[in-house]
């Protein structure tokens, strides 16, 4: 089977996937009837409309084997390294935020980010972390007046 | 006329108090600042800023302070665009078509200039537009039965759906997993806490600002770091800022046409700017006896989308204003903020709220004027930022976007929460899927559920009332019509090219 546009097949199967996924923990609860719709009824019309969906648009990607085009739409590789730091610095932040307070979680953001950039260097990471520790405390402390805490919770208390 | 003319000027006194010019001119000035930063459009600045605007009493301020940094950003975006030939959001593409290479030639203050000016008229008369569409469409929508609000946003979905870039059935498909997404949360007929898998802060539902943060936040941060090539900025070469004779001479029509094309695909559910600065563009190279010089730097390829882009911003107010239903991901936004405010946005605050309703359409003339004033003089200062480099802006955005996120509830799990849509967002780019759409049937999924609730519960499950009722009937058929129109070959080969700009 040749494969004509693998970015289609696989956001077929995504959308497939919550189709099925929303349809399959809709089952919870009551149906109803269309006079009387129940929590469940409206999720599993559109669970089952985006597993049809999902399923023409992988079909779609495939294409039949007397096919021409060589190689088709292939996906493009992942950058490992920037997303995962990326969504590693958010964690971070929010994990270590309500009980080291915003000062240590802002430089724990800003220094597992920035090696995300293939132009890292420490000394511009350095300026600005000193930078936007100014401008947090400013802007968001004192003049939104933001209602969190300020320093680790074994300090302050 | 004169009934006009009283609004306005309803409008213009609550929006020339001192409290109220002050707030605009913060909401342009955080939103040019904010939507300079390439890889950053309007839609995660006003995520971004929204909780700036939860301590303020006055809802009249927050919204002007909101639409402020709405078209702050869009005019920030496109000074980006010029001189980066970076677009900072979707309808500021065009301009880096033509823009950046006016740039390269030395032209990129001449090519700001008109982008400003441009602009400055295209809101004047979409201001006009507004004031004096906006009460027929509210008398026409008190008119609207649960079947037509139903029937309505099936067509604004239907609509954003054709728009998108790339397949339409792929956009369909996403609208329908926003309007999935939307149904997480307790359901307000019956009270069940749907999806929400025994975890208390689900029960109200996913954060609009943690979807928004997730999916064109963060994740266009991921893929800008994924590109390493270097863009140059053409920060020196600004020198004079004046157009030429020959330059204004040519920029007049164009602004003329765009600004008229651009008010109308605004009004349109779905369209917005973006498809308002594409559709200028190519109507510009389309009517031009030397369309070859499009692409290489032609001032009216700046001008007319520029105006288009503008006008359509604006004009997308209109049928959140008059109809309560958001047609962009913006004009969602802005809906999430009025009912922080406890205004339910519909057909009834033009009349019950006259000072916010006409204050703030007032106030979006008196923000592009203080843009005028903000990006001409000032446009030093927005170079001087693009000339830090994308490692130390983007630490930045992110914790921006992180504090943002946490003040929405001062809460760590609205911070959390943006992860999958992140990783949603991404997987989005890499397999060809437009974003845009989910956050669009995000906020009309339990809005959409309730009218079709209710539409059948009147007509007892019978589901010919759509047919069966001359305006519903007229809005599913329109939306039929469009979705037929995009299955033509004729039309898909036409919108693909628009979308590409040549």
């Amino acid at each position: 089977m040749h494969i004509k546009n693998q970015r289609d097949l696989w956001s077929g199967i995504l959308f497939m996937g919550f189709g099925l996924a929303f349809v399959f923990f809709a089952r919870d609860y009551t149906m109803g009837t269309a006079a009387k719709m129940g929590p469940a009824y409206f999720p599993t019309v559109l669970g089952g409309v985006l597993t049809v969906l999902g399923a023409v648009i992988s079909i779609n990607g495939i294409g039949r084997s007397g096919d021409s085009s060589e190689t088709g739409v292939r996906i493009d590789p992942t950058g490992w390294r920037e997303l995962l730091l990326i969504l590693l610095a958010v964690v971070a932040f929010a994990a270590t935020l309500p009980s080291m307070g915003i000062i240590v979680s802002i430089v724990i953001l800003i220094w597992l980010s920035s090696p995300a950039s293939h132009e890292f260097k420490v000394k511009d990471t350095l300026i600005a972390t000193v930078v936007l520790l100014v401008l947090s405390y400013l802007v968001f402390v004192r003049g939104l007046e933001l209602q969190f805490p300020f320093l680790p919770r074994f300090i302050s208390s | 006329m004169e009934l006009l003319l009283s609004n306005l000027a309803t409008g213009f006194s609550a929006a020339a108090t001192a409290q109220n010019l002050m707030y605009c001119f913060i909401g342009v000035t955080l939103g040019t600042l904010i939507g300079v930063l390439p890889g950053i459009g309007p839609l995660a600045t006003i995520a971004m800023l929204l909780p700036a605007t939860y301590r303020m009493t006055d809802p009249t301020s927050a919204l002007i302070m909101l639409a402020g940094i709405y078209y702050g950003a869009q005019y920030g975006g496109s000074t980006t665009a010029i001189l980066v030939n970076l677009p900072g959001e979707s309808s500021s593409v065009v301009t880096t078509l033509d823009g950046y290479q006016m740039a390269r030639r030395g032209r990129a203050g001449p090519a700001l200039a008109v982008a400003a000016l441009g602009s400055f008229f295209a809101g004047t008369v979409a201001t006009f537009l507004i004031a004096a569409f906006a009460p027929p469409l509210a008398e026409l929508a008190f008119k609207f039965g649960p079947a037509e609000y139903f029937s309505l946003m099936v067509l604004g979905l239907i609509a954003a759906v054709v728009l998108a870039h790339g397949s339409v059935i792929k956009a369909l498909a996403v609208v329908v997993l926003g309007l999935l997404l939307g149904m997480i949360g307790t359901d307000v007929n019956s009270g069940v806490a749907r999806f929400s898998f025994d975890i208390p802060e689900l029960s109200d539902g996913i954060e609009f600002v943690a979807v928004a943060m997730g999916m064109f936040g963060f994740a266009e941060i991921i893929l800008n770091l994924e590109q390493r090539d270097k863009r140059e900025v053409f920060t020196s070469k600004v020198s004079g800022l004046f157009p030429s004779a020959g330059e204004l001479r040519s920029s007049v029509w164009p602004v003329l046409r765009g600004t008229t094309l651009g008010s109308f695909l605004g009004i349109l559910p779905g369209g917005g700017a973006v498809l308002a600065s594409f559709s200028a563009y190519a109507l510009e190279k389309k009517i031009s006896r030397t369309p070859e010089r499009f692409g290489k730097g032609a001032i009216e390829g700046v001008a007319g989308p520029e105006a288009a882009n503008n006008a359509g911003a604006q004009t997308s107010f209109i049928p959140m204003l008059t109809l309560g239903i958001p047609t962009t991901p913006v004009m969602a936004l802005m809906v999430a903020a009025m009912m922080i405010h406890n205004i339910q946005p519909g057909p009834q605050v033009m009349t019950s709220n006259p000072t916010l309703f006409w204050g703030l359409i007032a106030s979006m003339w008196v923000g592009n004027l203080f843009l005028v004033i903000l990006n001409l003089p000032l446009i030093g200062i927005w170079i001087k930022l693009l000339t830090v480099p994308y490692r130390m802006l983007f630490p930045a955005i992110l914790l921006f976007c992180c504090i943002g996120a946490y003040s929405i509830n001062n809460n760590v799990f609205d911070v959390f929460m943006t992860i999958p849509f992140a990783i949603l967002g991404y997987v989005f780019k890499k397999l060809d899927c437009e974003a845009a759409p989910l956050l669009l049937g995000f906020v009309l999924g339990k809005l959409m559920e309730e009218y079709l609730r209710r539409a059948l519960t009147i007509s007892r499950g019978d589901p010919t009332v759509f047919f069966t009722r001359p305006l519903s009937a007229t809005l599913l058929a329109l939306a039929a019509a469009l979705l037929l129109l995009v299955l033509l070959p004729s039309f898909s080969r036409t919108r693909e090219q628009a979308f590409q700009g040549d």
